[in-house]
């Protein structure tokens, strides 16, 4: 092998190991499309156990004046939130050991702890609204919070997900401004994005 | 015209010692064993090669415990940071001068 292959395998190297220590690439698009999907079977639990019959399009926040519905649209999420985080760790450690590489490294603990900071902050937010009766606005502050997070933790996975973040964020203050509509808000943001990006993610990265 | 090969770093000619820089150059900092995970060398081999690049100052070091355990960080320096730049620039200036 010439000096000069060898400087230049040198680079490669390099730049992939750079790469390697601060993204966290085992991450599946996989666990994306499903954690979409769980926020549409979840957004449509929650339009027929509250709203329905009222049509989707023009119910009213009025149906939320009620302490029961909030605890029950509230389990709703935090499901579909519980069930997404599984999936993803599942997929994620499958991907990992197909990578050779370990699911829980110094990149994925700081990826975690960025992710966690706005999401944390965004919860006992939205909690605080709800506690205070603002339910109009919980819907949209959860995708704010939730574009805000994951623009935090781009720097640590792939460089799209800066994307799926301006989405999330454009659509909460979308959403803000129609406080009617949180719940379509919602299932637009963390359904129809989520599957659209998986997608996209997979056919990049996963095959 | 200057030979290129005089730009090349001494202390970073060796892979691994280049590698640790890479990654320190990439992030804040980073502890010993993330260090050794990532580039799947042995505890000896690697402390040896952190040894030489704290002597030349390229990095800082700092001792503290994590749960009872010692834990080690790395931090690159100034210093380093420019050396790993300057060796970069020569490696690329050599592949550009041998394509010829």
């Amino acid at each position: 092998m010439s000096q000069n292959q060898s400087y230049q395998k040198d680079l490669e190297s390099i730049r992939n190991l750079m790469e390697r220590s601060v993204k966290f690439l085992s991450l599946s698009g996989l666990s994306g499309i499903l954690a979409g999907l769980y926020a549409l079977v979840g957004a449509a639990a929650a339009y027929f156990m509250v709203h329905y019959p009222l049509s989707p399009l023009n119910y009213r926040q009025e149906s939320m004046r009620d302490g029961d519905v909030v605890i029950k649209l509230l389990s709703i999420a935090i499901a579909v939130l519980a069930l997404s985080l599984i999936t993803g760790y599942v997929l994620a450690n499958r991907k990992a050991k197909k990578q050779g590489v370990q699911v829980w490294n110094s990149t994925s603990k700081r990826l975690v702890i960025n992710l966690a900071i706005p999401l944390v902050t965004g919860a006992l937010f939205i909690l605080i609204l709800l506690w205070n009766g603002h339910y109009g606005v919980a819907a949209p502050a959860c995708l704010v919070f939730y574009g805000l997070a994951l623009l935090n933790a781009s720097a640590n996975l792939f460089d799209e997900i800066r994307y799926l973040g301006y989405c999330e964020i454009g659509l909460g203050l979308i959403s803000a401004l129609l406080p009617g509509y949180g719940l379509l808000f919602w299932a637009a943001g963390f359904g129809v994005l989520h599957v659209l990006y998986g997608t996209l993610m997979y056919k990049k990265y996963d095959r | 015209m200057k030979n290129p090969f005089d730009n090349l770093d001494k202390i970073l000619e060796h892979r691994l010692r280049l590698q640790i820089v890479s990654v320190l150059v990439a992030n804040d900092s980073y502890d010993f064993n993330a260090l050794k995970e990532l580039l799947d060398t042995t505890d000896g081999n690697l402390a040896t090669h952190l040894k030489a690049l704290e002597r030349e100052k390229y990095l800082s070091v700092n001792k503290s415990f994590v749960e009872r355990k010692p834990n080690t960080r790395y931090k690159i320096t100034e210093r380093g940071r420019t050396a790993f730049k300057k060796h970069l620039e020569a490696m690329e200036e050599l592949i550009k001068q041998q394509r010829k």
